[in-house]
């Protein structure tokens, strides 16, 4: 059973950092604002998502878990909100 | 663990290569976004090294309030007309900081890399006063038991950085609001995350200063998360700058002090001297000091991240 758990951990932790290199990939080779904000968002929602999920199984009680899952939902809403921002600071109408 | 060497090597690394960024950038605006980026990579090292508490602070004041102290300053520098021209540094006296910087770093790293065995210490005698104070965390203990005098100073540099800044008011809008913060637009997106996020961010706050006394947390970065959720409300328009010349706003910016103050010299009637606290009260007056504390931060860090007042920049 732990073994598992580990493997469940290990395998979406390991996806999470993939969205996240993959996104900072784009970051970096991007050739506009709006293209490397999309890049970045993919790291922040589903890197972020992924990497919570994968360390559920290893939160000590309930309580623990949901404060995990309580900063993926902060990071979401700050990292929206603040791509929404930028995007909109580039001078593009919208 | 045979991931950590590895770790704080790449942490170690990442801080050096954000450090030389912020000295080589070109434009302040990126100097500034690498700071930031420093004082998050820098709580991390603290982090590893168990400094939960310098770790909390370094997030919530060296990077947070600071980087958007610096950020405010970046856009006034932007918006104002030269006054004087940037002096430039000759190559002597380049050459001058360049070798007196590189002498502290050498005798630093020389007294970090060779330690005397054991290390002096007093954290023994430290710990083993504290369960009189009734504070759980050393560290809160030591601020406001051991140190008091050096956090009071601290507060009063937070009083004499906010006189220095509103001193930089024109002389028409002495007293009068600062200019809001941010860009000045209304945006829809701004309002939402004003209005969802300051509910959470309070009671984390409250929640930082509270634990604070038994665990990792404390007034000034309760105070930093309070500051946050304030300008948040600014920058999104649901709240205005506050007139800064009113009695309200003087009292609220010296509460803290004022109350430490007051304590301290009632140590002399009572116990015996200057910031001793009563027997059996210690955790008590601690609690009281920490909350008065707490609020004046909030403001001082508020109005410091507002700048001077300024006249006819309400919409």
């Amino acid at each position: 059973m732990s073994v598992l758990r580990d493997l469940f951990t290990i395998v979406l932790v390991s996806a999470g950092a993939v969205f996240f290199l993959a996104g900072t990939a784009g970051l970096l080779r991007f050739p506009d604002p709006l293209t490397r904000l999309h890049a970045l968002t993919k790291a922040d929602n589903l890197g972020l998502g992924l990497i919570v999920i994968g360390l559920l199984p290893q939160a000590d009680g309930i309580l623990a878990g949901l404060k995990l899952v309580v900063v993926w939902l902060l990071a979401q809403l700050a990292g929206a909100a603040a791509t929404r921002l930028v995007a909109r600071a580039t001078g593009r109408p919208g | 663990m045979s991931v950590g060497p590895a770790l704080d090597a790449g942490l170690a690394l990442l801080a050096s290569a954000l450090a030389v960024w912020v000295v080589l950038a070109r434009q302040a605006f990126g100097a500034v976004v690498g700071f930031v980026a420093f004082g998050l990579v820098l709580s991390l090292a603290w982090l590893r090294l168990g400094a939960v508490d310098v770790a909390l602070t370094e997030a919530a004041i060296g990077s947070g309030v600071t980087g958007a102290v610096l950020l405010a300053a970046v856009t006034r520098l932007h918006c104002a007309r030269p006054v004087v021209a940037a002096a430039r540094c000759g190559r002597r006296t380049r050459a001058i900081s360049i070798a007196s910087a590189g002498l502290v770093s050498a005798g630093l790293a020389a007294l970090v890399l060779s330690p005397t065995d054991p290390a002096p210490t007093l954290a023994p005698q430290a710990a083993a006063a504290l369960p009189e104070l009734g504070v759980g965390n050393a560290i809160t203990g030591i601020l406001l038991a051991y140190r008091s005098v050096d956090t009071l100073l601290e507060k009063i540099v937070l009083l004499l950085a906010l006189a220095g800044i509103w001193s930089l008011a024109r002389d028409g809008a002495w007293g009068d609001r600062p200019a809001p913060p941010g860009s000045g637009r209304r945006d829809g997106t701004l309002t939402l995350l004003g209005q969802v996020l300051p509910p959470l961010g309070i009671v984390a706050g409250i929640y930082i200063v509270w634990v604070g006394a038994d665990a990792p947390g404390g007034a000034f970065q309760g105070g930093a998360i309070l500051a946050a959720m304030w300008i948040l409300a600014l920058m999104a328009r649901l709240a205005d700058p506050p007139v800064v010349g009113r009695i309200g706003v003087r009292l609220a910016v010296g509460i803290g002090p004022i109350v430490f103050l007051a304590i301290g010299f009632a140590g002399f009637a009572l116990p015996g001297g200057f910031l001793s606290y009563p027997a059996g009260f210690a955790k008590p007056l601690i609690i009281v000091i920490e909350v008065a504390l707490t609020f004046s931060i909030a403001v001082v860090l508020g109005l410091l991240v507002l700048g001077p007042s300024a006249r006819g920049t309400q919409r």
